[in-house]
């Protein structure tokens, strides 16, 4: 039985040996379990291939000899066909073992790969999820571990017992008759060369399905994820026209590619026919010349009738095999991705202060944060965490070429609010992805309480630091857990609290099932207004020092915004906060706002100097009223 | 349940008859081989005829050749039969999806839509071609060669009787008791796999809350969760080869012994008993094929009952029969006390009681909370969704007699969410009308405030854009779909928050383009800064569904407190 019905690509690994190599690796952890299972093989099969030997020695010394005896001695047949019986036994038993053992193995191997992918995953950097779609990503974990566990669980046994199976038939088939072997030897050669021929045939056509299938897919993807465009521009029958084109070539692709996997079997099944026939006929003539008995054309008819299958099944799996490792190989590609770098040896520690002044480090959460400095001499120092965070002249890009801030300089002091504006692509949402290091600098120093960011650890830095990002993600889980994100160990009414604070407790509590109601899909159940809600709450519930938002609040509506504006200026003391916004209304009381453009900071100011400069500021400001 | 579908086999028909019928030849042909053969032990070795033997053997090699040919056929025109079923299925699936509203569309995810489309179809043909191949190779190979074995030996034959129900059953049960384990594994499977492709959606949340760890613990449960399924729904089917192999053998054990003491008492040739022991393999493979069949069956109803649901769903909005003469003259809109629900069940209707009237030209603004209903409202006049009760009127007549092709020529919408397509700026921008000049190309992106940046690229104009528009920024996004929606030169533009990512500055500049250039188009435009509504003719306040108040900017200052306490948050502060 197989799993999903796909055609695999005939993908190539780049280099077989080497991916061989790291699986077995991974599958060293069961060698017990593979002896056993290589034995049984063995066994499964000689029994199969033995079985068939004995029709020889049962017709001829059992059944020819006694033909007419009125009264004959059964006995010695009995016993053969006892023998027999219990070999037979032994291979099904040995089969099942067999089976059930590379079930445990493989089943066991995939678990173990996918654990381990995920953990590799979670540590890459930004980075690499930037070049890398989703897509591409998930048909690690699906399409090439499926294809994998094809291979271990049927691919790699059946191929293996075919094996075994042909080299035991062709032993036998010497044993019984070295004349009737050769013309097995001659079919053999003319199957082989046709597997290829159709093998080879078979694999470019499915190369150029896969490439087809590749077009439509994703044609189909576009169109329907943009269908009410395409319904509001009344663009239906161009779509479709350009689908009748992929479909086409589509099909005409698929056809090819399967009319040659089509004729293997047909093929090969009469191939071995011929050969039968062959047998029957030269044997014939053979035992007529006294040169061979009825016995051993009955065995060897047999076994020549067992040879075909196991062949095809070998090339086909050979197939299979091989882009397995091709997706192997991808799957180990992702595993050698440089993780994310942490140089960072500094930590955020909870901390009570002694009347004297004195700093020290506490495990209960007193929402006061130092950075602790391993110092080997004199125990730890401790630097308390104010929000005091400095860029100095950094420039960055993401890539090479784009530099997207050029020389920033910018100093928030502890507490304040420091909003940032500025047209799209000036480089603010680049500025909290730096503070954050999803994204290292190496230019010029970024210091965060006088501290370079770069010698903290990178867990305890972004522990320090909550933020609101632009695209909402939510969780599959409750509301309650989904706010409970910010901190794991925050109670309920913790929980609660900080939903009120973000004024979101009363939609929550207008929701079937409350706290209690379950997000699918990124929070495809609410509102875009309720998700960011849901998102500053569980960044309020963090309680961080320092706390970012960017463009939090952009799809609520100016009313909910300022309900929520006076829980977030609660929120907002004691704490430095950076906000990103185009709203001016939410940048107005900030202590300090930074005017972008172009990747510089143009101008710096609260509001009213600002105002009064007339510069860029004043004319974002002031194209918001245009008083008839 | 298949009949549904057949018709997507259109032209290809014949073929999915001619393939059984090659079958059929194949097997036959093969079945005679055994009998062939038991006569060339029986008559050529024991009467030491060896001309006999060479002409039998050159019979069979005959016959061989002759399967092998019909073998290829069968193969070919399978493959010709289930790739253009693939394709029939495909098409339907698209062109059905191309016909759905917005409400159809809402019924299934767009993720669901495309899986049905893609791998549900592969399925399905991947079924169908196995299918029409081996459904008619396997009962005809098994009846031909019982028939044979009966022929032989009846008395023989019997060991069949039971040896074929025996594995029947067998394989059965396990089917039976295998495939709820399967339905469960493949649940846990996908919830792991969802919780993998959330990961990586969010990977930015997971990293700046430090929840790599939970998240790993997640997933840890999830692969066990599907590890142990897997085990326990794959240790059943490994039971079906030895069962298998344990029927073989001991017909194998019976046939050699009784069959053996019938050679000795006379009553059975040897070469008999050799043709019987190839037509036991015959049968017992066929046998298996059967089994297969059926699981592929099983497999694959999955994704068949899966696309079905596609095709029987009823179309939500479809032009009235006949009137397609109809032409929207004029850009006046008319609210009739609507009604409207998204779903027919809802208790608390999404808009009620809504009545307004708009002249040709004027410039609309709505203003309202997240959830007042405002998208609800626009989205009815181009009829991407129906009224449930009143009427909207475009032009003067009632929206459903106009055709859809010919209402959305007239009225234009800029969604909130802004797709674009992966091809050329110029290609994306003709969507709004396929045979527009440069000239008018231009002058759109220039009121759309659009021209400059789509200049400062390299390629301009030819600039390609990736899937979803990636390449750019949402505000440049924002402002191509406007100058997309331009091009379509509407009697009425509708633009749903389409300037949420614009600067103020720009947004201001492209109001003023609307209002030098597009005077006597309707623009109806839904905000949330009163900044960008403020000059508009009439401004509509919208709450919960209903219209608290329309008027003028100054009006609604001095009478509605809603609009008040908007432009007052927004005003915060000013010298």
């Amino acid at each position: 039985m197989q799993g999903p019905m796909r055609r695999r690509p005939a993908a190539k690994p780049k280099n077989a040996g080497k991916t061989i190599g790291r699986l077995l690796k991974y599958m060293f952890r069961y060698k017990l379990h593979l002896t056993i299972a290589a034995a049984s093989v063995i066994v499964s099969s000689a029994a199969n291939v033995a079985g068939t030997y004995f029709l020889k020695p049962i017709i001829n010394q059992y059944i020819v000899p006694l033909i007419g005896n009125k009264d004959p001695d059964l006995s010695g047949f009995a016993s053969i066909i006892i023998l027999l019986g219990m070999i037979y036994i032994l291979g099904v038993v040995a089969t099942y073992t067999f089976n059930r053992l590379m079930l445990n193995i493989s089943a066991g191997i995939l678990y173990k790969m996918r654990v381990d992918l995920f953990t590799h995953m979670e540590s890459l950097p930004i980075r690499y999820f930037d070049a890398h779609t989703h897509g591409e990503l998930m048909s690690r974990y699906t399409n090439d571990i499926d294809t994998l566990r094809e291979m271990m669980g049927r691919g790699m046994p059946n191929l293996f017992s075919s094996a075994l199976t042909v080299t035991g038939v062709f032993v036998m088939m010497l044993v019984l008759s070295p004349l009737l072997t050769v013309l097995a030897v001659l079919m053999l050669i003319l199957m082989l060369y046709v597997i290829r021929k159709i093998g080879g045939r078979s694999a470019i056509f499915f190369k150029n399905q896969q490439k087809e299938i590749g077009k439509v897919n994703g044609y189909v993807e576009e169109m329907v994820e943009g269908q009410k465009v395409i319904k509001v521009f009344s663009h239906e029958d161009t779509v479709k026209g350009e689908f009748e084109r992929l479909n086409e070539e589509l099909c005409k692709a698929a056809t090819s590619a399967h009319t040659f996997a089509n004729i293997l079997m047909p093929v090969m099944g009469n191939l071995s026919y011929i050969h039968y026939a062959l047998t029957a006929a030269v044997g014939a003539v053979m035992t007529i010349e006294g040169y061979l008995d009825v016995g051993t054309i009955a065995s060897f008819l047999q076994y020549s009738r067992s040879f075909a299958h196991p062949i095809t099944q070998a090339s086909q799996q050979l197939n299979s095999i091989l882009s397995a490792l091709a997706g192997a190989e991808r799957i180990f590609e992702v595993l050698d991705e440089k993780p994310e770098t942490d140089e960072g040896y500094i930590e955020l520690v909870h901390i009570e202060k002694r009347e004297n002044g004195e700093i020290v480090e506490t495990m209960n959460p007193t929402g006061m944060w130092a950075w602790k400095h391993p110092d080997w001499e004199a125990g730890a120092r401790y630097t308390e965490v104010t929000g005091d965070v400095r860029f100095e002249g950094i420039s960055f890009g993401y890539n090479k070429n784009e530099i997207v801030l050029k020389g920033i300089s910018l100093y928030a002091k502890p507490g304040q609010k420091i909003a940032f504006v500025g047209s799209t692509g000036a480089g603010k949402t680049t500025i909290t992805n730096l503070i954050n290091r999803f994204y290292d600098v190496p230019d010029g120093e970024i210091t965060y309480d006088g501290i370079n960011i770069n010698k903290i650890k990178k867990a305890d830095l972004r522990r320090s630091l909550s933020m609101v990002l632009q695209d909402t993600h939510l969780f599959t889980g409750t509301v309650m857990e989904n706010i409970r994100y910010g901190r794991l160990d925050a109670s309920d009414d913790d929980v609660i609290k900080a939903a009120k604070l973000a004024n979101a407790h009363s939609f929550i509590s207008h929701l079937p099932q409350g706290y209690n109601t379950m997000l699918t899909s990124d929070g495809a159940n609410l509102s875009q207004g309720q998700r960011q809600l849901l998102a500053i709450a569980r960044a309020a519930v963090a309680d961080p020092p320092v706390l970012i938002l960017d463009e939090a609040t952009s799809s609520i509506d100016t009313r909910t915004e300022a309900l929520i504006e006076k829980g977030m200026d609660t929120l907002m003391e004691g704490r430095t906060v950076f906000v990103i916004a185009h709203r001016l209304s939410t940048v107005r009381n900030s202590n300090a706002i930074m005017v972008l453009e172009d990747g510089r900071i143009i101008e710096r100011g609260d509001h009213e100097d600002l105002i009064k400069m007339q510069g860029k500021y004043y004319q974002l400001y002031t194209g918001m009223f245009e008083l008839s | 349940m298949l009949k549904k579908l057949l018709p997507c086999l259109g032209e290809y028909k014949k073929y999915a008859l001619l393939t059984p019928v090659m079958v059929i030849g194949e097997v036959i042909l093969e079945i005679f081989l055994p009998l062939i053969m038991s006569k060339i032990i029986d008559v050529g070795i024991r009467n030491g005829d060896t001309g006999y033997v060479f002409k039998m053997g050159a019979l069979m090699v005959l016959m061989a050749l002759l399967a092998l040919l019909f073998g290829v056929l069968s193969g070919r025109f399978a493959a010709v039969a289930g790739m253009g079923f693939g394709k029939g299925l495909r098409k339907r699936l698209f062109d059905k999806i191309q016909e759905f509203s917005f409400a159809n569309i809402d019924k299934f995810s767009t993720a669901s839509l495309i899986t049905r489309v893609t791998a549900d179809v592969t399925n399905t043909q991947q079924a169908f071609m196995m299918i029409i191949r081996m459904f008619v190779r396997a009962p005809v190979m098994l009846v031909s060669a019982t028939i044979m074995a009966i022929a032989i030996n009846a008395k023989l034959a019997l060991i069949f009787l039971i040896a074929i129900p025996v594995m029947g059953i067998a394989l059965y049960s396990i089917a039976a008791k295998a495939y709820p384990r399967f339905q469960a594994m493949l649940k846990k499977y996908d919830g792991m796999n969802a919780s993998v492709q959330e990961n990586l959606i969010a990977i930015r949340v997971v990293k700046a809350f430090v929840r790599e760890n939970h998240e790993r613990e997640k997933f840890i449960d999830a692969a066990n969760a599907v590890r142990e399924t897997q085990i326990k729904a794959e240790k059943l089917l490994i039971l079906s080869m030895p069962i298998m192999q344990l029927v073989m053998y001991g017909c194998m054990i019976s046939i050699s012994w009784f069959g053996g003491r019938m050679i000795i008492g006379g009553t059975l040739l040897t070469g008999e008993l050799m043709g019987f022991i190839s037509y036991v393999m015959q049968i017992l493979i066929s046998l298996m094929m059967i089994s297969f069949i059926f699981v592929m069956i099983v497999i694959s109803r999955a994704s068949v009952l899966r696309i079905i649901e596609i095709i029987d769903e009823e179309i939500d909005i479809r032009d009235k029969v006949g009137d397609s003469g109809l032409r929207a003259e004029n850009g006046s809109i008319v609210f009739d006390n609507v009604t409207f629900s998204y779903s027919k069940s809802s208790e608390n209707p999404t808009l009620s009681n809504i009545s307004f009237e708009i002249k040709s030209g004027e410039t609309i603004g709505i203003i309202g909370g997240t959830g007042s209903g405002k998208t609800s409202l626009v989205q009815l006049i181009p009829r991407l969704y129906d009224v449930t009760e009143g009427r909207v009127l475009v032009g003067g007549y009632d929206v459903r007699d106009y055709t859809l092709d010919t209402l959305r020529d007239a009225v234009a919408m800029v969604l909130q969410k802004n797709v674009l397509f992966s091809g050329t700026i110029k290609e994306n921008l003709k969507w709004g009308n396929k045979n527009a000049t440069d000239e008018e190309i231009e002058e759109a992106c220039k009121a759309a405030q659009a021209h400059d940046f789509i200049v400062s690229f390299s390629e301009g104009y030819e600039t390609f854009l990736g899937q979803g528009g990636v390449n750019v920024s949402g505000g440049q996004k924002q402002r191509l779909c406007i100058a997309r929606a331009l091009l379509k030169k509407p009697k009425i533009i509708i633009l749903d928050d389409s300037t949420s990512a614009v600067d103020t500055a720009t947004d201001s500049k492209i109001r003023q383009a609307f209002r030098d250039k597009l005077s006597d188009v309707t623009t109806i435009i839904i905000a949330q800064r009163i900044a960008s509504v403020c000059d508009a003719d009439k401004i509509i306040v919208m709450d919960d569904g209903k219209i608290d108040a329309i008027g003028t900017h100054e009006e609604l200052l001095a009478t509605n407190s809603i609009y008040r306490e908007v432009y007052e948050s927004q005003q915060k502060g000013v010298a």
